[in-house]
């Protein structure tokens, strides 16, 4: 018996749109399998087929050579198959253990055996080094631990083949590290993974074999060693792909942005975690704002955009006060901002494309009359939007949010921003969960806003993007600005000597 | 520029001008000549409203002079037709007709809109199955429920229910439209709140507070009578949705900016309405004879726009204009304007409502105000009625929950509120003639309860629907390979 799972010949089709059309993979006992494919490609879907919440039109699934039908998520951890979702699926207001345990619940004359079922949550997350702490509430760990809790609740069911449904995007390259080592430890336990990932490197690094998906059809398996990470992005996107951004060098023109002493306090927790920032954004240049997650650059950004009260400090846009101006004003005197969070703060998960195209605009001219909507310009709006971004989805401009691939959700997210023309672009994260030719894409994108004249503030966690697209680089620790760069001048380690706190410039 | 042209200088101009200028040159008080005169201003009106906002009620002209129609088979010609039983009966007989077919027309247009070609994505297709099956339900618990308290009588019972609100043909037809107004207007309530992420369980409270300001107005203020008779009811009702309104923004200010839930709140404010109710009646229009409050003052009475003579003997009045016409005012709110927008976001995802920013703390406000006058107003139609007092006792008033049932069952949006409205209705009709056989009225009221409550669930049972729908479209999908491979 060499495979624990086989799909064959697997086709799930949704309005529209055939996400699966005719896919075939098999897992080996063992070994980490990577699963490659453009955003929309169908990856998550195709494990959400074996996970149990879709049901195939065609195709059948074997798990350990026997042939199975999996029709819900039950099934699946009767099988072993456990699943660590794109978009986490926890409870927020319930504690760490509560959710490991929860749909798993060991009872004894009705009561919950709770205190066994820390201690088997205990023992896992020393075994696999999985650090959490089993009493907070899942509202207030960070998205890493999130993750952790995630793969310990597939442990806690003993899953045997365990699916990783782009697990690093939210991550920290530390975090990542840390990942990478876990998922080696798990196979040699005996467990078999597949993980989906955009990020070549980290296939690279883990994967023993990689299957890749082209808009819902298969396309082939390599061995990873054997594969160049420039054949495996042809691959899945069918053309070559530019790795390193070529772009002119930044002619800084006049200030668009002055952010003068901002401090912002978390009243919560006390402390303040903006600490007397000030810099400056220039039209045509890409600023970009380094640190390792949780050093203050959410707050910064949330306080530049209204989302946060500022406490103390100034920000200035285009000579203007705009510290105290709301979200709504601040929109109009010309910031655009891509989240962060792109379900919570990105989109209306329950409203359609188009209507999330609209969200700040639909109040202006363009699209509505005397407080009418105008459905017709808001609908040309999307067509155009989805052309020229190349936003893909069952069934275009009314596909609801909530029914788009990850990866497509953000594009729509940065598509609306870059269209609303503002002088000043706040792109947080602006390539997180997409696949190479479409960060290939934005990232031309953010160049051509720059060189149209915009001043480009980008926050990113990835070093590579940050030394690749920025024209001058900020790194943030601990909520102060410990240091500039000027990216031809700079290197990884140095940033990263900076961005761990080991080091900082005195201004 | 064109569109301009059609909506701003073509339509409302033409309105006014033939409104003001017909009079003068044809008699309108004739049947002929009031019968064009109203077509031709209806037909105007609905264009103009299906050209703006290019609604699926009224989307072209069909639609407009179906509805001018309409408008006058109901209100113009039982006018005319009054001494005349058999023209009446021919009249109703069309508006029967009429009816049905449109109906069906409207039913088949909505279920066509679907772009997709599978059933089981068919929106109206699954929201309609899943009613409908769920009413069956319902209707069989009752029939259970009939066999348990009285069996001998079950059968012959069940059936009067079926019957409704034909036991009686028009009469009783009427009755179901008098008692559908006030639930249509709580449901509606309860349902506008939630589509924008409340839940107004304080309909009750918001009810009584326009009931009473109704009542008051209708018994006190009769000076305005002398300006304008018509005045009088106009007044009343405006001041109940005031209160109403008011009564619904204080849960929602409090759920705004002091993060305090809507619910707890609003179901103190029914309390506290009811024993302000109380205290009010007592103080000021208190009819110790009676223990009740004054009758009110015929001027402020609800038009019966001529209703009485299609409906004879029964109680309807005008108050269903009214409830279609917030029906339909709620409907192009949620669904045609930024305002709705704004509040549909708010209700769906706050956070990103606040990124794109909204101001959700007062579309909270806002939208909480909206329902509560909506409750305001079903009070006032309610108790503005010859006849109709209110009693000062500690009792809620139970309508504002009956609207929570029918806002499931009308799943929440406008339009299904106004059917679920009227089902719940002629099921209370069907409940009163239930009286004639061996039950007991608080029996009758589980038995129609039972039925409600059951039907509400059709957001449970669409989920088979959508089951079920699909077994077929796979099968279809089948067997249309096939018959393309042969080719
Ligand atoms: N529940 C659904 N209803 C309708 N369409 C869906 C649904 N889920 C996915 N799709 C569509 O199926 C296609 C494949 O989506 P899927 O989420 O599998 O992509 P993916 O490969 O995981 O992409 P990404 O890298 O962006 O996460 C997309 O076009 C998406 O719009
Ligand atoms: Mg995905």
């Amino acid at each position: 018996m060499e495979y624990i799972v086989e799909m064959l010949n697997i086709t799930k089709e949704f309005p529209g749109i055939k996400a699966n059309d005719n896919v075939t993979l098999q897992l080996k006992k063992g070994e980490i399998h990577a699963l490659l494919g453009e955003n929309g490609a169908g990856k998550s879907t195709l494990m959400s087929v074996l996970f149990g919440l879709y049901t195939p039109e065609e195709g059948t699934i074997k798990v350990r050579g026997e042939e199975v039908v999996i029709t819900n998520p039950n099934d699946a951890n009767v099988h072993g198959i456990g699943m660590v979702h794109q978009h986490f699926k926890l409870v927020h207001n319930f504690t760490v253990a509560e959710n490991i345990v929860l749909g798993y619940e060991d009872t004894k004359f009705g009561f919950l055996k709770f205190d066994d079922a820390v201690k088997k949550i205990n023992d896992l997350s020393d075994k696999y080094k999985l650090k959490v702490d089993t009493s907070s509430l899942i509202s207030d760990i960070s998205v890493g631990m999130q993750q952790r809790v995630e793969i310990l609740k597939m442990l806690y069911r003993d899953a045997e083949i365990l699916i990783f449904d782009e697990p690093t995007a939210v991550l920290t390259p530390q975090e990542i590290e840390e990942l990478m080592g876990i998922m080696k430890d798990l196979t040699k336990e005996g467990k078999s993974i597949i993980l989906i990932t955009h990020k070549l490197n980290e296939i690279k690094q883990v994967a023993d074999r990689c299957s890749v998906l082209r808009k819902g059809k298969y396309i082939g398996t390599v061995e990873v060693e054997n594969t160049s990470v420039e054949k495996m992005a042809e691959m899945m996107v069918g053309r070559e792909v530019n790795f390193v951004v070529d772009k002119e060098d930044a002619k800084p023109k006049d200030t668009v942005l002055e952010v003068k002493n901002l401090t912002v306090r978390n009243h919560r927790l006390l402390k303040d975690v903006v600490k007397d920032i000030s810099f400056e954004a220039k039209r045509g240049e890409i600023l970009c704002i380094a640190g390792i997650e949780g050093n203050g650059q959410t707050q910064l950004v949330e306080a530049i955009t209204g989302l946060t009260h500022v406490t103390s400090g100034n920000i200035l846009l285009k000579g203007n006060d705009i510290t105290k101006f709301s979200v709504r004003e601040k929109n109009n005197a010309g910031v655009s901002h891509i989240p962060e969070d792109r379900h919570k703060h990105g989109l209306v998960l329950d409203y359609s494309l188009e209507e999330n195209l609209i969200l700040q605009s639909y109040f202006e001219e363009k699209f509505q009359e005397r407080g009418f909507l105008r459905f017709d310009e808001i609908r040309q709006h999307a067509k155009k939007l989805i052309a020229n971004f190349d936003i893909r989805s069952g069934k275009g401009p009314t596909t609801s949010a909530r029914s788009m691939s990850g990866g497509n959700q953000q594009k729509a997210i940065v598509a609306r921003e870059i269209d609303r023309d503002t002088d000043l672009l706040i792109a947080v994260q602006p390539t997180r969960g997409l696949d190479v030719g479409a960060i290939e894409y934005i990232h031309k994108q953010l160049i051509a806003q720059r060189d149209a004249g915009k001043a480009v503030l980008l926050i990113s966690l990835e070093l590579d993007e940050v030394l690749n697209v920025s024209d001058r680089i900020i790194v943030m620790y601990e909520g102060e600005a410990v240091g500039e760069f000027d990216p031809k001048k700079t290197n990884e380690n140095e940033l990263g000597l900076y961005m761990a706190g080991s080091k900082r410039s005195e201004a | 520029m064109i569109n301009k042209f059609k909506y701003e200088f073509g339509f409302l101009p033409l309105f006014i001008l033939f409104a003001l200028v017909a009079p003068l040159i044809f008699d309108v008080n004739t049947s002929t000549g009031n019968i064009i005169y109203s077509t031709v201003l209806v037909v105007i009106l609905f264009s103009y409203i299906g050209l703006r906002f290019k609604d699926w009620v009224v989307n072209n002209i069909i639609d407009a002079v179906f509805y001018a129609l309409l408008f006058n088979v109901i209100f113009i010609l039982p006018g005319f037709f009054k001494d005349n039983e058999t023209l009446l009966s021919a009249d109703r007989f069309v508006l029967i007709v009429m009816t049905i077919a449109f109906i069906i027309y409207k039913l088949v247009g909505k279920l066509k809109a679907s772009k997709s070609q599978r059933l089981s994505e068919n929106k109206t297709l699954v929201d309609l199955s899943g009613s409908v099956i769920s009413i069956i339900i319902g209707l069989l618990f009752g029939l259970v429920i009939m066999l348990i308290f009285n069996p001998s009588q079950a059968f012959e019972g069940f059936w009067i229910i079926l019957q409704g609100g034909f036991n009686e043909g028009f009469r009783s037809l009427g009755n179901t439209i008098y008692f559908a107004v006030p639930i249509i207007l709580t449901g509606l309530s309860v349902a506008f709140a939630f589509r924008t992420g409340l839940f107004n369980i304080g309909a009750s409270g918001q009810f009584t507070m326009g009931a009473f300001v109704a009542i008051f107005i209708g018994v006190k203020w009769g000076f305005i009578a002398d300006i304008n008779p018509l005045l009088h009811w106009f007044v009343a009702v405006f001041f109940a949705i005031i209160a109403g309104g008011i009564w619904g923004a204080i849960p929602g200010y409090l759920k705004a900016f002091n993060n305090v839930n809507e619910v707890v709140s609003s179901i103190m404010l029914n309390y506290i309405a009811m024993y302000i109710n109380v205290l009010l009646i007592k103080k000021y229009i208190y009819n110790t004879a009676y223990n009740r409050t004054y009758d009110i003052l015929s001027s402020s009475e609800t038009p019966g726009l001529n209703l009485q003579h299609l409906f004879p003997n029964s109680s309807i009045n005008g108050g269903i204009v009214v409830a279609i016409l917030t029906v339909y005012l709620l409907h192009v709110i949620l669904n045609k304007t930024t305002f709705g927008f704004e509040l549909k976001a708010v209700g769906l995802n706050k956070s990103a409502a606040k990124y794109a920013g909204m101001n959700s703390k007062v579309n909270i406000v806002k939208s909480m105000a909206i329902a509560g006058g909506v409750a305001g107003l079903a009070g006032a139609l309610t108790y503005l009625v010859a006849g109709k007092f209110l009693i000062p006792e500690t009792v809620i008033l139970s309508q504002g929950f009956t609207g929570i049932a029918i806002s499931l069952l009308g799943l929440s949006s406008p339009i299904g509120v106004l059917f679920a409205g009227l089902f719940f209705g002629y099921l209370q009709q069907g409940g009163y003639y239930l009286q004639l056989l061996d039950f007991k009225p608080e029996i009758i009221d589980i038995i129609i309860a039972v039925i409600i409550y059951l039907s509400a669930l059709s957001l449970f049972i669409q989920k088979f629907v959508i089951k079920g729908l699909k077994r077929r479209d796979d099968k279809n999908q089948q067997s249309e390979v096939i018959e393309g491979s042969d080719v």
